[in-house]
């Protein structure tokens, strides 16, 4: 039986998460879309399947919605102070800086997430990974002092998204 | 009661529309090129949120439906703006830094960028 399971939903995550789109996409709730949503989350899966040869395990999901109350939060602040520094600072008086971030996740999918965190977060991008993916390149705005903006993003996100996916 | 819903959505757009304004000014005062990149990562989170937020504001309250499209869009954005960023920043680091100006990147030498010019591993197909 749950071998049976397993050969329809693959990746019970995606599967979900498609019929979810599907039905926020059809934007009514009705049985309608939900069937149709879910026969797509059935046969996407099942298709790409082979693309997909080893997946991330979450390990923390209390952990996955404090992180995105974390970055939602650090959003709202952040976008405050960016747009004084863009309003209110002379731009020679402005520290844009390059940082390098030491990693410690190694999961691919953590360290895409932690990009994309640090790039949505206004004030820092992330620019490049080192050749062999160890470190992460970061370019800030604004950083009078790179090493607390380093320390910030190693203890906000790196180790919140360890506890997660490692 | 509609007057303080209607109050509601006018101050998120409000909102919106100050950080849109930011975002845009930002391109113009900030001088070189990757801080000008920090602009329109941030026109995408707070300015592009405040108009949702009033979009989902003004179904719910004032039409009485759910709309939850508006999840999606920040979804989407989400997923795509890092990723414009990155090339953009990409592009950059390829055409104007030199590996000696940027952070030294310890173990690995190289940043990936550059990685890539020096490693031989491009196919050679001039000879055939």
């Amino acid at each position: 039986m749950i071998k049976l399971l397993h050969r329809i939903f693959p990746h019970p995550h995606l599967s979900f998460l498609l019929t979810l789109v599907w039905v926020l996409l059809a934007n009514n709730g009705s049985l309608n879309s939900l069937v149709f949503g879910l026969i797509l989350g059935i046969i996407i899966p099942f298709i790409t399947q082979p693309y997909w040869p080893d997946r991330p395990k979450l390990r923390n999901w209390p952990m996955v919605a404090e992180y995105m109350l974390v970055v939602l939060w650090d959003i709202v602040v952040a976008n405050i102070t960016v747009a004084r520094i863009i309003l209110f600072k002379r731009d020679d008086a402005r520290q844009p800086n390059w940082i390098c971030v030491p990693l410690e996740l190694r999961t691919p999918e953590a360290i895409t997430v932690l990009a994309g965190t640090i790039t949505m977060t206004p004030g820092t991008v992330s620019c490049d990974l080192s050749a062999q993916g160890h470190n992460l390149l970061v370019h800030c705005l604004d950083a009078p002092d790179p090493e607390a903006v380093r320390d910030q993003i190693k203890q906000r996100y790196e180790r919140r998204l360890k506890e997660i996916f490692e | 009661m509609t007057f303080l819903v209607e109050l509601l959505i006018a101050a998120f757009l409000i909102m919106s529309g100050i950080f849109g304004f930011v975002g845009s000014f930002g391109m113009i005062k900030l001088k070189d090129p990757m801080s000008r990149l920090h602009a329109p990562t941030k026109a995408t989170t707070l300015g592009v949120g405040g108009v949702l937020l009033a979009s989902i504001a003004h179904s719910v309250l004032l039409e009485g439906k759910l709309s939850m499209h508006e999840l999606l869009i920040t979804l989407f954005l989400f997923l795509t703006a890092p990723i414009t960023a990155l090339f953009i920043a990409k592009w950059h680091i390829h055409r104007h830094e030199k590996p000696q100006d940027l952070p030294d990147a310890g173990e690995d030498e190289l940043w990936a960028t550059h990685a890539v010019e020096q490693v031989e591993d491009v196919p050679d197909h001039s000879t055939n």
